[in-house]
């Protein structure tokens, strides 16, 4: 523990040249000192004394977030993530703190779209999510809408947010848009996305959509966010900001920037379509296992206690013969095993190859056209609904949210 | 002027590019392109944010005042970091080697741990909205007292193409940012101080040349003024001038500070709508404009017009301002009448507004939103002018001028790039570093051991071809004969329309050595080159003028062609050689060196007479 505190004056030297600056933090042995320059350097903390304690920091102004009570209603919930993401100046590292407020603070242009309530359902990195987050934002979506709100715009980090996007989907009947955004440049730099995907995110909070969808950046221009249905949807890049895609469909809505015109595709649901309802059991013992040629049989068998397993299979949905064998027992002892495809792109069919036969004999369901990520939120809300292992399998096949398209367009 | 009693206190800032092999913190070369040559376009907007520190950086709400969208062009030499679209590379390690090289040559003190900062800058220079920039090395001497600040390794920011649109190929180069403290108190030590600066840089054999490769901020005050940072200066020899200019900048505006001061002088508080005024005016500037719009500067009449640098006034000052409205400037009442306004609008303008003789009234014409922003700056310009010199970075004109840019930043505009982990500077890796002999040093050396003329030697050792001018004298070429080839033939080629860059070292070297061999003539290097130059390769073109022509053969030509001139030979006598030499050139092609001519033809010359 360094005997100095953030904000700590300290006079120390570096290499011999006498050095004055405010105490940061301790980085790898070594204190982090504010020079008057504004650089930020790591002396020996040996050399380091103090000239002057760290003052009673006055708490920074926060401007009060003022409302335009005659627009429309919309909720924004907050779940943590980059669009919500502000540096630790102590660890160096980028943290979720913010509060919602706080994302009305950084996006004024957000009060003139809309009032908003606003709730801070947890401050976590989209990895640490669980499904009983999403279950307690499923919840939270349900009574805002309930309530009254035009729609709700959730705040998450964007790397599960399709996963939870997808669950949030199966469990929630809504009549009014619930739209995921996140951002993939952290809020604190001047080139975030959080600016652009936030404020298309509460157009389309208040457009004419009556479903869960995520709305993030078009292109990597500033100009257009897509709309994607929150069971066909992927994020296919670590870093761009146009990184999340729409699978096996077009996207459901576009919104310009910075006019905020939402426009909507003739597929996207609408508005007052469905009557609000809330059905949150989920089935958490479920897997999801991406298959690879050589995988041995044991791996299989790590689920052999779980109550539902997805495979992203190879092709039209295979795996190995030496596996098949072990799945066949996991069904016969009750586990829903699905097919899907590592593909991403395209439906699934076991009836092409042998391989395939065997594992529909063996009971496996064909997941059609199903995202692997979408088929696992989608099995653990059906286990979490549905005792009968028949009625689990039909609903499997069957289109509930968007996510199994009967037809497989050409063109996507 | 009397620099010293001015008070003048002066530092600079060399922005140096390094000659590396990746950027500084990607992966991607650090070549420059033409930027017709882009692959793709994208643009976006930038957003001012609120520093660690809790505030918004005084510079960057200015840039703020117009949301401006970017254009950035990208090259299939630029990467998704260059886009802003993926994190940073570890600091790239030649870089961080070169920056110690120089530090130590400054005799500096390397920082332990060195830490990567954001630098806020929202002018579109960076797609990020920042310059990542991390501090190396402080404390280093000068030659007589001056200091070395810092030394700080940073990102090239891009290029402006046009207007809001910039190019990506030199986003990322990595620079050196070398400070200096306040210690020159003359136009001509700054002058010299960056100088010397800029031959440690080039000391090192590591930094980029050309055009745009180094840049000089300037910071200049004087006794009561304030600090002024001029960016960019790129031309050396107009540094000096630059100070002078400011100087006199600084000392013209104190001057208005004390008159404004003796004559009570005021702002207006009013901003006032004088649009229907001007209905019927011939002013196409005011004709074209939805508002128009005054502000009275009581007590400011004749000192708006008051000259602060050759050819630019005050009112220039108040019009820089009003630009950052996105205006083209403002009219004022001590120009007026003039462009297209009529001494009876002036006087239509005064009464309106009630002002007196003494007062100087500013027009802003624009769309509303514009003039009224404008009106804004002229009011904050014209405040500032009772303080004396505004705090403010400025940007070079032609000829040592000087354009307001925007307010110094603060410190507040810095926090750290938490994407780049920090990196130790170990003892070993300090002691390892090795200081380069400096060109000043190494001209005299040259002098000395090579027997080169001091001004050769000295162009030798500056020359950004001083690697192939050594690569030659280690291959046995005679130093002359390599700092004429290297330092004056290619220039003069190139300056002759040949392609002499599709020249490579090894061509220079092989044609050195065949000269040096015997097989051609040093007068034919300018032919060998040229025929390298269109594609040839060195041995093909050497081959091609070499041998052929024994002392027998020789002597027969120079006999025939003698034989041939006898009269005029007869007449001139050895006069006659030089004429003849050129005859005998020609013949032979460059086949033999020009001093086995001239003997040849001595020899034959004094036969026949």
């Amino acid at each position: 523990m360094s005997t100095y505190m953030t904000g700590d004056i300290v006079a120390a030297s570096c290499r011999g040249h006498p050095v004055e600056g405010i105490y940061i933090t301790d980085r790898d042995g070594m204190a982090v000192l504010k020079l008057k320059s504004g650089y930020n350097i790591g002396v020996d903390e040996e050399t380091c004394t103090l000239v002057r304690r760290a003052g009673e920091q006055p708490a920074p102004a926060v401007p009060a977030v003022v409302q335009d009570e005659r627009l429309p209603e919309l909720a924004i919930i907050s779940t943590g993530g980059t669009i919500a993401s502000k540096i630790d100046y102590r660890t160096g590292a980028v943290t979720s703190q913010f509060t919602a407020d706080d994302i009305l603070r950084a996006v004024p242009g957000l009060t003139t779209v809309a009032r908003y309530r606003a709730e801070v359902l947890a401050t976590i990195l989209s990895e640490n999510m669980t499904p009983s987050t999403w279950q307690a934002l499923a919840r939270a979506a349900h009574a805002a809408i309930r309530d009254g709100a035009e729609g709700v715009i959730v705040t998450h980090g964007t790397d599960t947010m399709a996963y939870s996007a997808s669950a949030l989907s199966f469990m929630l009947d809504t009549p009014a848009p619930v739209v995921f955004v996140g951002s993939q440049r952290s809020a604190d730099r001047p080139s975030s996305d959080n600016v652009m995907n936030a404020m298309c995110a509460a157009a389309a909070a208040r457009s004419d959509l009556g479903e869960v969808a995520v709305a993030m950046h078009a292109t990597t221009n500033d100009d257009t966010c897509t709309v994607h249905r929150g069971t066909r949807v992927r994020k296919m890049h670590t870093s761009r900001r146009d990184a999340f895609q729409s699978h096996e469909m077009a996207p459901i809505a576009t919104v310009a920037y910075p006019s905020l015109a939402v426009d909507l595709s003739p597929e996207a649901v609408r508005r007052g379509s469905a009557e609000p309802a809330l059905r949150a059991d989920l089935e958490e013992r479920c897997g999801l296992l991406y298959f690879y040629p050589g995988m041995p049989e044991e791996a299989v068998r790590v689920y052999e206690d779980f109550k539902g397993l997805v495979i992203a299979g190879t092709g039209l949905g295979h795996v190995r013969s030496a596996c098949i064998g072990a799945l066949r027992e996991m069904v016969d002892a009750g586990t829903t095993v699905v097919m899907t495809s590592q593909c991403l792109h395209g439906r699934v069919c076991d009836r092409v190859y042998d391989t395939g036969r065997d594992l529909l004999a063996a009971g496996v369901v064909e997941g059609e056209d199903m995202l692997p990520e979408t088929a696992l939120t989608k099995l653990m809300w059906v286990l979490g609904n549905v005792d009968d292992a028949e009625e689990a399998r039909r609903l499997m096949a069957t289109d509930l949210k968007g996510e199994i398209r009967r037809r497989s367009d050409y063109g996507f | 002027m009397d620099f010293k009693a001015l008070g003048l206190m002066a530092g600079i800032e060399i922005h140096q590019q390094l000659d590396t092999k990746e950027k500084l913190f990607c992966h991607c070369p650090t070549t420059l392109r033409e930027t017709e040559e882009h692959t793709g376009e994208f643009f976006r907007y930038l957003h001012a944010t609120v520093s660690e520190m809790g505030e918004v950086d005084r510079a960057a709400a200015e840039e703020m005042m117009n949301r401006r969208q970017f254009c950035y062009f990208a090259y299939d030499t630029t990467c998704l970091v260059e886009n802003d679209e993926e994190p940073p590379a570890p600091m790239n390690p030649e870089a961080l080697a070169i920056a110690l090289q120089v530090a130590k040559t400054f005799a500096m003190h390397p920082v332990e741990q060195v830490h990567t900062m954001r630098k806020l800058v929202i002018d579109g220079s960076n797609t990020s909205g920042f310059q990542r920039t991390a501090m190396v090395a402080m404390g280093g001497v000068l030659p007589g007292d001056g200091e070395v600040e810092t030394i700080c390794l940073e990102e090239e920011a891009a290029q402006r193409v046009e207007g809001s649109t910039f190019s990506l190929d030199r986003l990322g180069i990595p620079l050196v940012e070398i400070t200096t403290s306040p210690c020159m108190h003359t136009p001509e030590a700054v002058q010299e101080t960056a100088r010397y600066i800029g031959m440690v840089l080039r000391s090192t054999g590591r930094v980029k040349r050309g055009l745009g490769t180094i840049r000089q901020d300037v910071n200049i005050s004087i006794k009561d003024g304030a600090r002024v940072e001029i960016k960019g200066v790129q031309e050396l020899d107009l540094i000096a001038e630059v100070v002078r200019r400011e100087v006199t900048r600084q000392v013209t505006l104190l001057s208005i500070r004390d008159e404004l001061r003796a004559r009570n002088a005021s702002v207006g508080e009013e901003t006032h709508d004088v649009t229907a005024l001007f209905a019927g005016t011939k002013s196409s500037i005011l004709k074209r404009a939805k508002s128009i719009l005054a502000v009275v500067l009581p007590g400011f009449a004749g000192l708006v017009g008051r000259e602060v640098q050759p050819g630019r006034r005050f009112g220039t000052e108040i019009s820089d301002y009003v630009k950052k409205c996105g205006l083209g400037g403002i009219f004022h009442t001590d120009e007026l009448p003039a462009y297209g306004v009529t001494a009876d609008e002036v006087a239509m303008l005064r009464a309106h507004l009630g002002a007196a003789d003494e007062d100087a009234i500013i027009l802003i014409s624009g769309s509303k939103e514009k003039a009224a922003c404008g009106a804004k700056q002229v009011r904050h310009r014209a405040r500032l002018a009772f303080e004396g010199v505004p705090e403010e970075t400025r940007k070079m004109l032609e000829g040592g001028n000087t354009a307001y840019m925007r307010p110094l930043p603060g410190a507040a505009r810095m926090y750290p790039e938490t994407d780049v982990l920090p990196v130790t500077i170990t003892e070993e890796r300090w002691a390892a570093v090795e200081v380069p002999e400096l060109l000043a040093d190494l001209a005299r050396r040259m002098e000395d051991e090579l027997g080169l003329d001091p001004a050769v030697a000295r162009q030798a050792a500056y020359s950004e071809h001083l690697p192939l001018f050594r690569a030659a004298v280690q291959a046995g070429i005679k130093p002359n004969l390599a700092a004429r080839t290297v330092l004056a033939t290619l220039k003069e080629l190139s300056r002759d329309g040949v392609a002499v860059e599709n020249v490579a070292d090894q061509d220079v070297l092989a044609i050195l050595t065949a000269v040096e061999a015997g097989e051609v003539a040093k007068e034919v290097i300018p032919e060998l080159l040229t025929e390298v130059a269109e594609g040839k390769t060195a041995a093909a073109a050497v081959a091609e003028h070499a041998g052929g022509v024994s002392a027998e053969e020789l002597a027969a030509i120079v006999a025939k062609i003698v034989a041939e001139r006898i009269e005029f030979v007869r007449d001139k006598q050895m006069h006659a050689l030089g004429p003849l030499m050129g005859v005998v050139m020609e013949e032979v092609r460059g086949k033999v060196d020009g001093k086995k001519v001239s003997e040849a033809l001595r020899i034959e010359i004094s036969r026949v007479i």
